[in-house]
Order: C-alpha cells, then sequence, then structure tokens
C-alpha cells in the first residue's frame, strides 16, 4: 500500500450527507474500466452526454482536487472498493467528512486514502472555509501531527494510533495477519473437534 | 458476565489479536460473486500468496447473469468478462463455483442459507453490502471490500474491530397485508440511514417471534441501509426446522449436537447492549419509499413530505428528492401511475415471496402498459416455485418469468427501466439512477408489488386481500 504522509492540494466541497457509492462509482461493464473518468460520472455528465459545468469536480478550479470535503455518512450503500479507487484514479488522496459509513472507511484504509472524520462545530468552520477558499488556495493535511493547515487556521483531527501507523508506513494488511498462521491452525484444528460441521463443507445428502 | 448473541458468535471465533488491536475473526464459510471476486483473485494470485480454504469458499454468479430464458454465460455480453473471469479464477483456485447453468445457482445471500452453507452460530463473509441478510439464521456476516476480500482467501478471517451493538425490539401483531419488508421499511423510517453506523443490530420481540424464516432474512437484509455493519435474529425452533435437510447443512448424530447448540443461542437475560430501540409494529400499513434513499418512507395511505414545513437542512433533501421522483410536495402516492414492476433480488426472491406475490395476483392481469418482471432468487427458488405453478399464475397474468440472478437490484445484467419511468421495485434501494438513469424506483413488499402491477397505479394491497381470499 503506498503510504500517506502530508498532502497538499485544493480542497473540493461536496456539502451533501449519505452520498452513496453508486453515485461514487456506478457499475461498469469493462473488468478494467477507467475510473477517474467513472467518478460521479452520472453527475459529472448529464443524461445526453453534456457537461454538468455545476457540478464541482466539473469546476476549473476542482479538476484537479487532491481532497474532497463532504458531509456524514459518505460512502453509504454498496460496498464497492471501486469507490475509493475512482477518487484514487482522479487525483483525490484525503477525504474530509463528517463521517463516513464503515465499509466505505474501511476500504479507504486499505488503499492508502487519508479519512478524516471532523465533525460538529469544527467541522462547520473547515467547511466555511473551503468554500470561501473556493479552490484558490490549497489545504495541508498532515497525518504526522493530525492537522490541516489551511490560510491562518488550523484544525485537528483524530485517527487511531494504529490507523495512522498503517497508513504512514503503508503496511500489508494481509501480512500482518498472516503473522499469526499458527494461531489460525490452531483454531481450525480445536474447531473441527467441538464442531466438525463447520470445518467442512459438502453436501451431504 | 452475561453475553449477548454477537458475543457469543464473536468470541467463539477470535483467533488472536493483532499488535494494532485488530481481532482476527474466523470466517467458517466465505460465498463470492463474479462482480467482486475476479480482481480479487488477481490480486492475490499477483502477490504470490494462496487461497487457505478452496473448501470453505464457494462462488455463484449473480450480479451480471441475463435473466432470460435459455441463458449461458454469454447472453448478457456486458456480463461475460466477468462470467468468464469467475469461471476461470474459481478453476485455477480450486473453488466451487455454482456457475450460470447449475441447478444450485443463484443470489449469494439467497444461495447460502438454502443450502445450508450459513449456520446459526457460524461466521460468514461475502464481498457485497447485503452480507447481512443471513444474519436471519443467527449467523454473524461481514461485508467486505475487494482488499478484505482478498485478505479472507489468504487467511480465512477478517481483521476487524467489534461493532457496537443495539437491540431493535419490534413488538405488536402485524396485520393481513404486511409482510417482513413493511417491518424493515418501517424501522428505517424510524432509524435512518445512517442511525445504525458502526453497530451490529439484534432483532428481538413478537414480530420476530411470528416471522418466518425468510422474513428474517428480509429484514436483516435492509440492516446495511440503515449504516449498520450487520445484523442477527437468535435462532429458533423455526429456524432449525427451515433448515433441516439442506443440501451443506450437517446430517445424522452432527445434526443432533449441532441443532442442540444452535438451541442455547440467544442474548442472556442480563445482557446490554450500546443502545436499544423499541418501535411497535401493530398498527403498521404497507409501507412503500417516495425518494431517493430508502428511509423515505411512508405509509400506502400517507402523503409525501412537505419541504415548506421542514427545517431548512432537510427542506432542500425533500425537495431533491422530489424533483428525481417528480412528486408534487404533499403529495398522495396512492393512485400514481406506474410503468414497471420488479418481484425479485436478495430482499424479496425467495419462496415465500413469490407465494405472497401470486396469492394477490390470484387470476388478475397486469394493467395494460405495465411491464411486470418476476425473478426468483436462486434457480432452486425457481424449480420450487414451477412445481407449485407459480410461473404459470405469473405468466397468465401477463408478467416475464426470469432466470435467476440479481436483475433490476443493481441492473448488472442490463435489466433496467427506460429514462423516467416509474417502478415499484421489491429490492433494497432506491438510489438516483441504480435501475437505469432517471428511472424512479418505489421499494415495496412482494404483495405490494403485484397489487401495483394488477392496478397500474400505486395500491393498498389491503384492498385486495379479500378479494384474493
Amino acid at each position: 500500500m503506498e503510504r500517506f504522509t502530508s498532502l497538499s492540494g485544493v480542497a473540493a466541497p461536496l456539502l451533501e450527507d449519505d452520498v452513496n457509492t453508486d453515485q461514487i462509482t456506478p457499475l461498469y461493464r469493462d473488468l478494467h474500466p477507467d475510473f477517474a473518468a467513472l467518478l460521479f460520472s452520472r453527475r459529472r455528465w448529464r443524461e445526453h452526454g453534456s457537461v454538468d459545468p455545476e457540478f464541482v469536480l466539473n469546476r476549473p478550479a476542482f479538476r484537479s482536487a487532491k481532497i474532497l470535503f463532504t458531509g456524514a455518512n459518505f460512502g453509504c450503500g454498496s460496498s464497492r472498493e471501486s469507490a475509493v479507487w475512482g477518487m484514487l484514479a482522479f487525483g483525490i488522496r484525503c477525504i474530509i467528512a463528517r463521517s463516513f459509513a464503515d465499509t466505505y472507511r474501511e476500504n479507504c484504509l486499505k488503499n492508502g486514502l487519508l479519512p478524516v472524520t471532523i465533525d460538529g462545530s469544527e467541522a462547520d468552520r473547515l467547511e466555511h472555509l473551503v468554500v470561501e477558499l473556493d479552490g484558490r488556495e490549497p489545504l495541508t493535511v498532515d497525518l504526522n501531527s493530525q492537522q490541516i493547515i489551511a490560510r491562518d487556521a488550523v484544525f485537528a483531527f483524530t485517527i487511531s494510533s494504529s490507523e495512522r501507523h498503517a497508513l504512514l508506513e503503508g503496511l500489508d494488511d494481509i501480512g500482518l495477519s498472516l503473522e499469526h498462521r499458527s494461531a489460525i491452525e490452531a483454531f481450525e484444528e480445536a474447531q473441527g473437534s467441538a464442531q466438525p460441521w463447520l470445518q467442512r463443507a459438502a453436501v451431504q445428502r | 458476565m452475561a453475553q449477548t448473541l454477537l458475543d457469543k458468535i464473536w468470541d467463539a471465533h477470535v483467533v488472536a489479536r493483532r499488535d494494532d488491536g485488530r481481532q482476527l475473526i474466523y470466517l467458517d464459510r466465505h460465498v463470492l460473486h463474479e462482480l467482486h471476486a475476479p480482481e480479487a483473485f488477481r490480486r492475490l494470485e499477483s502477490s504470490g500468496r494462496s487461497l487457505r480454504r478452496p473448501d470453505l469458499t464457494f462462488g455463484v454468479q449473480d450480479h451480471t447473469v441475463s435473466t432470460q430464458p435459455g441463458r449461458d454465460g454469454t447472453t448478457n455480453p456486458d456480463g461475460a468478462p466477468y462470467i468468464e473471469a469467475m469461471r476461470a479464477g474459481t478453476r485455477r483456485l480450486g473453488i466451487h463455483l455454482f456457475d450460470v447453468e447449475d441447478p444450485l445457482q443463484g443470489i449469494s445471500h439467497v444461495v447460502a442459507p438454502e443450502l445450508g452453507l450459513v449456520l446459526p452460530g457460524s461466521t460468514y463473509a461475502c464481498p457485497d453490502s447485503h452480507a447481512c441478510t443471513v444474519g436471519g439464521l443467527g449467523a454473524l456476516a461481514l461485508a467486505c471490500g475487494t482488499s478484505e476480500l482478498e485478505h479472507v482467501l489468504a487467511t480465512q478471517t477478517l481483521a476487524v474491530v467489534k461493532p457496537k451493538q443495539m437491540r431493535l425490539r419490534l413488538s405488536g401483531i402485524v396485520g393481513p397485508g404486511v409482510s417482513a419488508k413493511d417491518v424493515a421499511l418501517f424501522v428505517l423510517r424510524a432509524v435512518g440511514v445512517a442511525g445504525a453506523r458502526g453497530h451490529a443490530i439484534e432483532y428481538c420481540g413478537e414480530v420476530i417471534d411470528e416471522m418466518g424464516v425468510e422474513g428474517r432474512l428480509t429484514l436483516c437484509n435492509l440492516a446495511i441501509e440503515m449504516g449498520a455493519r450487520t445484523a442477527l435474529v437468535a435462532p429458533d425452533e423455526a429456524t432449525i426446522s427451515w433448515l433441516a435437510g439442506r443440501p451443506y447443512a450437517p446430517s445424522g448424530p452432527e445434526w443432533d449436537l449441532a441443532a442442540a447448540s444452535w438451541r442455547g443461542l440467544r442474548s442472556d437475560g442480563g445482557a446490554t447492549f450500546d443502545r436499544e430501540v423499541d418501535l411497535d409494529c401493530g398498527a403498521l400499513e404497507p409501507q412503500i419509499t417516495w425518494g431517493t434513499d430508502p428511509s423515505q418512507v411512508v405509509g400506502v395511505t400517507e402523503v409525501v413530505p412537505d419541504p415548506a414545513r421542514a427545517a431548512p437542512a432537510e427542506a432542500a433533501r425533500i425537495n431533491r428528492s422530489l424533483a428525481y421522483m417528480d412528486l408534487a410536495p404533499g403529495a398522495a402516492l396512492k393512485g400514481l401511475p406506474i410503468d414497471r414492476v420488479f418481484i425479485g433480488s436478495c430482499t424479496n426472491s425467495r419462496l415465500s415471496d413469490l407465494r405472497a406475490a401470486a396469492r394477490i395476483i390470484a387470476g388478475g392481469k397486469v394493467a395494460p402498459g405495465v411491464i411486470g418482471l418476476v425473478v426468483p432468487g436462486s434457480t432452486s427458488v425457481k424449480r420450487a416455485a414451477e412445481d407449485e405453478g407459480l410461473d404459470q399464475a405469473f405468466l397468465d397474468a401477463g408478467f416475464i418469468w426470469g432466470e435467476s440472478g440479481c436483475s433490476m437490484c443493481a441492473g448488472g445484467n442490463g435489466d433496467v427501466g427506460a429514462p423516467g419511468e416509474r417502478c415499484i421495485s421489491t429490492t433494497n434501494r432506491n438510489f438516483e439512477g441504480r435501475q437505469g438513469r432517471s428511472v424512479r424506483t418505489h421499494l415495496v413488499s412482494p404483495e405490494t408489488a403485484a397489487a401495483c402491477a394488477l392496478s397500474g397505479v400505486i395500491t393498498d394491497v389491503r384492498s385486495l386481500i379479500g378479494r384474493s381470499r
């Protein structure tokens, strides 16, 4: 996984709650599509293919946004990880939201995309600033110090130390679990004696 | 210490605690589908790791398969690359695949319970948000993304943080024409689309005790729409009878041992939950969504909200939903003309759902100009329905009787509505564009869907119940 340390870039405001993954990345036909083009495609392009100039990622100031600022429950709905790959392909490596849907947040962490949760009046203050900056000046998100810095303002955010460590180091999540291989084997052996039907999935009749 | 149902299943499956505080939870069964599995196979293989337990891993073809009679893997050309990649990947890795032509093929969340692949007290992972469906049997289901799927393939575990717990107690006796789907929509309306975020829900109460096992699967199916990590119903005698004789369920003396262990599988009397929500379902009428998120629900005789009477932030959202749905503020839904009816999906495509819809049809005809599509949740369900003559009942009424798959739920197989159509659907998501560009989806029960198909307008199914008996 690619490391995340610090990032400076324009923050695009998508001031909505409950943005679902069907919107973020609609289902696609190709096994390996152009994920950047797919991102929010139903909103970036109108029904007959014309560009919607009003949609935030179509506005010239946000076409190379590296940060998305959004509302609550971001990424609800389908568990599709393509809704994170789309962000990365577009160039977004940090999403600041009032809250995230559980699976979406998990998918972010697995892909080195920093999910920042910021809530309450701090979120209101940052939202105000992001809208005011309107893509003219960058924000800096620093994972080491857990701060968002814009103009003279500093916003603190929290993330668990283990998640922070994994992002900073770009840790291999599967590798971490495989260190427990012998515990997995022991579990299988014990379950095989106590509940043999769970360790064997075969047609019984 | 008193434990909840979730605590018991969780504790029985903890393999280890990683240094980062996450627990490795062992997955007893893993069911994959063609939309997300091929990419995980590719990643696993390119990392040089191997599939730990091919024998506990199963594949299905569901999201992209055509529902046309006589289909094969190429009938939906858009799905063919997925179907082929699934075949090749499962062959390489030695995973049993319920392929397009397999007599046991179907939607993962329908197939896993009906084959007895999922059992009470077991753990289950699926790379699909509706994995929570199988919690209706008293199993701990975890949905996962592609990276987590790769993790399961390599380790047969997920590295997770234990969710908070929420008990949803449903009291009252629901009346005729009101089904598990109506209860689920009612709960969604009360809890909201983010109200259960971070929580595992345990459903209990009178409504659950009286509800059939397939209804519990429907109820748990919609838990993710409240943001829940998963949902559970404690197994009871109904669960045990429902599972008896299923192909992959244990048999003989092992069945007796297993069933005995399931009988003690419930939350202890003094167990505590992070949140408790009590809802009375006694006066419930058939429910229907009016907007573009699944919590935007009203009773079928109610009117849709008026943004003028809502707080500003909420008003903007209501306005956006009403505009997409082409509804006026405060309008009645009953009597609104419809274009299409879909009965199917992991929410409502089991035999009991098809029976309930067929009872409402009772010799009636689909209204002129309305397209009705019925898609059984599995080829096994389809066969059982045909044995009872349900296919003929639907066909005689003018419905299309499809081959099993996810179909119009996400439209991944090309089954979508035409732009601007109003679609009455037994599925789980009324998101903008989900059933086709600018298609307006109303989520309902199979009974209500059947009633709407006959009348060509949004209908209170209770008005047809006297007639159909």
